[in-house]
């Protein structure tokens, strides 16, 4: 099997494993990890008081996923562009 | 001439990368500012410092071994990058995101992300109020220290064990990032008691998450098997 066809496959797996919670709870809030966390530690310790607040929040959620958004395309631009230029190299010695 | 534009090319994916590194993993694992006691914030903080000391030297010592890997040390950093900003739903109704030190931990040894994982959760904390610089120690030590010991230690011996590259990258890096939440659970439950809670909240949600960035790791691998197979000869990987 050629390599572009083990990794189209993994990645269709990896896209099946993100999407089937979603498929399988509707309902579901899907929260994030860390505000549970959060919320868990004021219950168990209910006096406790964060001693220290975050110095800069992103203004909005919007700003923040565009953030995200960024963080991503920048991520994926060298990544590409890494894969990009080695694929390239070894290609002058010939294919399989 | 041509050669400046590639070497130059070279630098800007390195500089790209790891300024891109500094924004990783922006939510969802990490302690949140402020949540830890004061001298556990401290003591994880100075349990981290041998880490970033020896990261430094590991980072050294690979470029000098490898210098044509540079180039890959740069994609280590950006895959950390991408993976960190894919929050996934999972299985119990809430999202995490994978942390993507594994590749790097694979290819550089566990020390070197010590040192990007602190560039990242700095620029987190600072820009994205994501972590925090109180519980910067706690969160280094389960992303960048731990997670990646674990997922280095599986590669070497799955390895010597004569597995299959690409069945032992998968196992190291869902491996490593699982490990880094359930250190995160233990950390949160030592103090404030119900570590099982936190098992649930962080682990659970992370396995399939695990498994996901398991497989792109080896989505990666692959690519480098066969197309950069004498730099990772050179960094002792194969």
């Amino acid at each position: 099997m050629k390599v572009w066809q083990k990794n189209l496959i993994l990645l269709l797996l990896v896209v099946v494993i993100a999407a089937v919670p979603l498929w399988l709870l509707p309902n579901a809030e899907f929260g994030g990890a860390d505000g549970q966390a959060e919320e868990a530690i004021t219950e168990l310790n209910p006096g406790y008081e964060p001693w220290f607040q975050p110095i800069l929040e992103p203004a909005s959620g919007e700003v923040e996923s565009l953030l995200f958004a960024l963080q991503a395309a920048i991520g994926a631009g060298v990544v590409g562009f890494v894969l990009g230029r080695i694929t390239k190299k070894s290609d002058r010695k010939g294919q399989d | 001439m041509k050669q400046t534009t590639v070497r130059t090319a070279r630098a800007m994916a390195l500089l790209i990368a790891l300024l891109g590194l500094t924004t990783m993993s922006a939510s969802a694992m990490h302690i949140a500012e402020g949540m830890l006691p004061v001298p556990w914030a401290i003591g994880w903080g100075a349990v981290c410092v041998p880490f970033v000391v020896a990261g430094f030297f590991a980072i050294k010592r690979k470029v000098e071994q490898a210098p044509r890997a540079k180039i890959l040390l740069a994609m280590c950093g950006a895959f950390a990058f991408v993976l960190s900003a894919l929050k996934l739903p999972s299985f119990n109704g809430s999202c995490s995101h994978p942390t993507g030190v594994g590749l790097g931990a694979i290819l550089f040894g566990p020390m070197t992300m010590a040192v990007l994982g602190l560039i990242v959760l700095l620029f987190q904390a600072l820009l994205l109020a994501h972590g925090g610089l109180t519980t910067l120690g706690a969160n280094l030590f389960s992303m960048a220290i731990a997670g990646p010991i674990l997922a280095w230690l599986v590669y070497q011996l799955l390895r010597k064990v004569k597995a299959p590259a690409a069945v032992a990258v998968f196992a190291a890096a869902a491996l490593g990032d699982l490990f880094t939440y359930v250190v995160t659970s233990v950390q949160l439950g030592v103090i404030n008691g119900g570590m099982v809670k936190f098992l649930a909240i962080f682990a659970v949600t992370q396995i399939p998450l695990a498994i996901a960035e398991g497989l792109l790791t080896v989505v990666i691998f692959n690519v480098l098997e066969k197309y950069s197979k004498d730099e990772l000869r050179q960094l002792a990987v194969l």
